[in-house]
């Protein structure tokens, strides 16, 4: 990632120096150490100082964990379910019944790549309408047998394509969030990666929501933002710290509930504690709604939609 | 009555257009505008008397809040609520113009508090609540203000059992306000579906340009979708869509007509014609006095 660039390169030169024979240049052996203590300061300064810009890199990044990584690591039995029995299937969205120690749920999740091949395949996670009817098929699904949703979150944004607004994009959107809004089943949601407006959000709301410590969740992408405000998306840095789009910042507005970490680097640096705690998560936030009858669920999660938003109220 | 007086009340109930003009606007004599559609010179007096419509090609311009509820609704029955509800700036947004400044010069020019109107109301004598956006506003984008504003034009149509007939046009969400606007469309979504629980009809009216997060919200929610002629309406503006995809656009793409024919509104209806189908609809789903 770019603000990773100058660690790499003092690295680089690290590795370089090692590689050469210390019995020739023995001034190495001091010169080495000295490097390895720049390095220190460097990663420690480069890691402490790390911005919402940083982390939306951090979020994108290709290796980082996909929804397809936490369906294979934290579910078993997995039966996935494709297309939207109206006009096709949507490979950017995930719908599966699947199992969680246990606890039958229906999870659903927008998918991107690894490779370019499969990146192409499902759009880069960017949904077309039909993925959203699938992602409702599979909620009235959850509906009907009484199966609570967990929801993983990683898109750059629905797709703005031509065909897209043809088929109605809008129109599957809204209805998505109609149907999700008071879905009488626990709805665990955990933002893993990108959160790219409506497109993340059609998915992206319920009883729980999870943020990863890098994860973002923005009205608009950081570009965009810069776009429209300075006609320059190279400002998308400046962008991203207005539009108060971390986790944290998430937390502060009553949006998000609580945050994992991840390692300092990133999860992609080690991926598999960071999935062990996304699941303890969603465990112990299942296990809580268990509880909850479906009434008191989708009243409380209207309260909760309801109490979003900052205003001013005069007479009038 | 003299025979001159008597003459002229023929007249004017003679010229009464069908689908009542709504009242005349105050605007100053001998202002001009340019149609941007025919590119031909109107009297602003004849385009206030006209409903903003070009009287020469049928180009629909847009329509200041009050003005659009004069055209809808029965005459003098709009009882406003929430009018004392105004943005704040809960992200401290400074960019190139801060936000604070952006919401006061839009107060400023449009004599509005926030980028929606709500009120009580009658149309074709069913209780109703009416919304009416004002794209001067901000683009009409729907922050917290805007979606509070819905929230409870929802709620309160629950509670008095009225019908609801919206007027709509956005540029979205409201990107100064950050999250805090993405989740009124969940929030407008939520208060939409208990609306649509109680068996009363919501009527919308998609005017140029409804685009972003109030299209892909409570706006295409409605058990009926009208748009009018010539209005832009779609999730992605049609720049970002040729961005993206690097292709042509369709002939009218995202157009009223173009939603037609994809099967995503249930008709164009222009201008002049509003108020009378909105009625029809009205007394189609709704039963007489309100109570279903
Ligand atoms: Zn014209």
């Amino acid at each position: 990632m770019e603000f990773e660039r100058p660690l790499f390169e003092l690295e680089d030169k690290l590795d370089q120096l090692k590689r050469m024979d210390v019995a020739v240049n023995p001034e190495i052996a001091a010169e080495v150490e000295d490097l390895e203590q720049q390095l220190e300061q460097l990663r420690k300064e480069t890691y402490e100082q790390i911005g919402p810009w940083e982390r939306v890199q951090i979020s994108r990044h290709p290796e980082r964990p996909k929804t397809q990584d936490y369906v294979a690591t934290l579910f078993t039995d997995v039966v996935e379910l494709h297309g939207d029995r109206l006009f096709g299937d949507d490979e950017a969205i995930l719908a599966a019944l699947a199992t969680m120690l246990g606890r039958r749920v229906v999870v659903l999740g927008h998918r991107k790549g690894k490779t370019t091949k499969e990146n192409v395949a499902r759009n880069f996670g960017s949904p077309h309408p039909e993925g959203y009817r699938k992602a409702m098929r599979a909620m009235r699904l959850a509906e009907r047998f009484g199966l609570p949703v967990v929801a993983f979150l990683d898109t750059a944004g629905a797709y703005p394509g031509i065909e897209a607004e043809q088929r109605g994009q809008a129109w599957a959107i809204a209805e998505s969030l109609s149907l999700l809004a008071d879905l009488p089943v626990p709805v665990v949601v955990v933002g893993i990666g990108e959160g790219g407006s409506g497109g993340a959000l059609a998915i992206g709301f319920g009883d729980r929501l999870i943020m990863l410590e890098n994860a973002y969740y923005s009205v608009i992408s950081p570009e965009m933002c810069a776009m429209i405000l300075h006609k320059e998306a190279s400002r998308a840095a400046e962008a991203a710290g207005c539009l108060r789009l971390t986790a944290a910042d998430l937390i502060d507005f009553g949006i998000a509930d609580e945050i994992v970490g991840e390692p300092l680097e990133g999860a992609h640096v080690d991926p598999e504690p960071v999935i062990a705690a996304v699941g303890e998560r969603i465990r112990a936030a299942l296990d809580a709604l268990g509880e909850v009858d479906p009434q008191t669920l989708t009243q409380k999660r209207y309260e909760r939609l309801r109490a979003i938003g900052v205003f001013e109220e005069g007479a009038g | 009555m003299s025979i001159t007086d008597w003459f002229r009340a023929r007249e004017d109930k003679r010229y009464t257009p069908v689908n009542g003009a709504g009242p005349k606007a105050d605007v100053p004599e001998g202002v001009w505008t340019t149609c941007d559609s025919c590119k031909r010179i109107i009297y602003e007096g004849e385009l206030a008397a006209s409903m903003r419509v070009c009287p020469y090609c049928g180009h629909h311009f847009p329509v200041p809040a009050h003005e659009r509820i004069a055209q809808l609704v029965d005459e003098g029955s709009l009882e406003e609520f929430g009018a004392g509800i105004t943005s704040s700036d809960p992200l401290e947004f400074v960019a190139a113009k801060s936000y604070v400044q952006s919401v006061s010069s839009a107060k400023e020019k449009s004599g509005l508090e926030e980028a929606v109107v709500t009120g009580r109301a009658t149309i074709g004598g069913h209780p109703v609540i009416v919304a009416v956006m004002d794209f001067s506003f901000v683009g009409a984008s729907m922050g917290s203000a805007v979606g509070e504003k819905i929230t409870r034009a929802f709620e309160i149509a629950v509670s008095e059992r009225r019908g609801i007939v919206f007027a709509i046009a956005s540029g979205g969400a409201r990107m100064q306000e950050g999250m805090l606007s993405l989740m009124q469309m969940a929030k407008t979504a939520a208060a939409a579906k208990r609306y649509r629980a109680e068996g009363l009809p919501y009527i919308a009216v998609l005017t140029n340009p409804t685009t972003g997060g109030v299209t892909a919200s409570f706006a295409t929610l409605a058990d009926i979708i009208f748009a009018e002629p010539g209005a832009l309406v779609g999730f992605a503006g049609p720049r970002l869509v040729e961005q993206a995809t690097r292709q042509k656009l369709p002939k009218d793409f995202q157009s009223a007509e173009f939603l037609l024919d994809h099967g995503l509104v249930d008709d164009v209806v222009a201008r002049g014609g509003l108020r009378e189908r909105v009625s029809l609809v009205l007394d189609y789903l709704m039963r007489p006095g309100g109570a279903a």
